[in-house]
């Protein structure tokens, strides 16, 4: 990553005792995640477990009840009531953040070769010749470079989220946020999708990774989380987590999705 | 026989509405370029209006929102007639005081001004409602991934909410602009030399009031069609990237 300005060891990211509320509803109880330079950080639990809103909070997409959030060593300014301080700031954070979703959420009216550049050349100012330059480079890593010119919506599920982790990519993310990115397709585009996503771990890339698949969470990732009712009930290296599970809960939820 | 009192009185109207005097037609052309000129503006100035208004009225504060509610419910409600007399009323005799206050005389206002004026805040308040409803319809997914970005307000909404809201506003604004041009006709009662107006006096001066009309009527009816084909091509341009049957889904 050029430029930045946090020592070399500082943790790509850190999520300090992250509280979430929607009125009543604790959804986050104080949950704490760090992810250095390369780790690959799956958060699994059952659903309404809180593992979307923690993805959410990191870029305050969600906005944290309390905690703290610390992307390459900067921490995220906030008010008294936790929203961000300072927009510039959150915006230059959020844009180091490259977050894949559940639904894609490409933008419908700009082909795949827009919704590649669009954020480089309109956030961060980068010539639109070597945007799209790029963007093929990163069309053509994830199999998709005869479609750059093709709309969204004549595409399948499965080739939209390679599309959409190509947009991602683009921004050259200090942290990738995947957002249960296998879960709105139909089986048999699952793999496909699964197979960029390793190649990224694989290469060194630091993400966070909400995900229902287990077995590929098990392959990937390089520390696992379980999350029940808002709070890490387990965490450890995958194989240990998944072979030898402590907690009760744990073994119940893996026991279920089997 | 008859056939030459038709043939007649066919080129009694032609030189009725013919281009150079005696003729009228040069007095209609003038008016219907009158008429095009505030609806242009007044349907300009409504899109501002509505831009505003429909973030207002989504994103506001409780005040700003009170405060539309209270504009789009009182325009709407009012008939366009009645709200052109008591704007262009109130409008210029505002103006006119403020002027007088300050030291100045009487300000001569323009009439196309004063009609952009007038149909333009209409405009505003139809606008407001139709965009509102277009922003609504946007997926809120493409907005949240603009932001997770980090794409700032302003860009979003020029890159991101507006392009993907065209789609959704594009038939409401064309019915929009064919009532501008409609409600130009309007201004007649104040004065104005649209192409109603000086329809109405060449007929008068003349007595041939149904070639006149007709011919106003033809007019009214080629500028409707020119703008259903642009319209058409607009909406064509906004819907990009959007099958017409997505998927036989929704």
């Amino acid at each position: 990553m050029p430029s930045d300005p946090a020592p070399e060891d500082a943790p790509a990211i850190q999520l300090i005792d992250l509280h979430k509320h929607f009125g009543e509803l604790e959804v986050l109880k104080g949950v704490s995640v760090e992810a250095r330079k390369g780790d690959v950080v799956a958060i699994i639990g059952g659903s309404g477990s809180g593992k979307s809103t923690l993805l959410r909070c990191t870029n305050f997409l969600e906005t944290p009840s309390a905690g703290r959030v610390v992307v390459d060593g900067e921490e995220v300014r906030v008010r008294a009531d936790g929203s961000p301080a300072d927009r510039r700031q959150i915006e230059r954070i959020r844009s180091r953040l490259g977050m894949v979703f559940q639904s894609f959420n490409l933008w419908t009216h700009r082909t795949l070769l827009e919704n590649v550049t669009e954020v480089p050349v309109h956030v961060l100012g980068v010539s639109r010749d070597k945007a799209s330059e790029q963007a093929l480079v990163l069309l053509d890593r994830v199999g998709l470079r005869d479609k750059a010119d093709t709309y969204p919506a004549y595409l399948s599920g499965g080739q939209q989220q390679r599309a959409a982790i190509a947009r991602a990519l683009a921004v050259e993310p200090s942290v990738m946020l995947f957002d249960e990115p296998t879960s709105a397709l139909d089986p048999e585009l699952v793999g496909e999708v699964l197979r960029v996503i390793r190649d990224l771990a694989d290469e060194g890339r630091t993400m966070l990774l909400v995900t229902h698949e287990m077995k590929f969470a098990r392959e990937v990732a390089s520390e696992v989380i379980y999350l029940y009712e808002g709070r890490i009930e387990e965490k450890g290296p995958p194989d240990q987590l998944f072979s030898d599970p402590r907690s009760e809960r744990l073994k119940q939820f893996l026991q279920s999705i089997h | 026989m008859v056939l030459l009192i038709d043939l007649s009185g066919l080129s009694d109207a032609l030189e009725l509405l013919s281009l150079s005097p005696p003729g009228w037609g040069s007095n209609l052309l003038r008016g219907l370029v009158h008429s095009l000129q505030i609806a242009f503006g007044a349907f300009g100035m409504g899109l501002v209006i509505g831009l505003f208004g429909a973030y207002g009225k989504l994103y506001g504060g409780p005040i700003t929102r009170d405060l539309l509610a209270i504009y789009t419910t009182v325009i709407r409600a009012v008939p366009e007639l009645v709200l052109i007399l008591i704007l262009y009323y109130v409008g210029t005799d505002l103006i006119n005081k403020a002027s007088q206050a300050m030291g100045y005389g009487r300000v001569e206002i323009s009439g196309v001004i004063a009609g952009i004026w007038v149909l333009g805040i209409v405009q505003g308040a139809y606008a407001t409602e139709v965009l509102r409803g277009a922003i609504k319809a946007v997926p809120p997914g493409q907005i949240e991934a603009a932001r997770a970005f980090g794409m700032p307000t302003l860009t979003l909404m020029r890159r991101v909410t507006i392009p993907a809201m065209m789609g959704f506003a594009t038939p409401g604004l064309a019915n929009l602009w064919l009532i501008a041009t409609k409600d130009t006709a309007l201004l007649a009662i104040v004065g104005f030399n649209e192409l109603t107006l000086e329809t109405r006096q060449a007929a008068s001066s003349t007595r041939a009031y149904f070639t006149f009309f007709l011919a106003a009527g033809a007019l009214y009816l080629i500028v409707t069609l020119g703008s259903g084909v642009v319209f058409g091509r607009i909406e064509k341009w906004a819907r990009r990237g959007q099958p017409s049957l997505r998927g036989g889904g929704r």
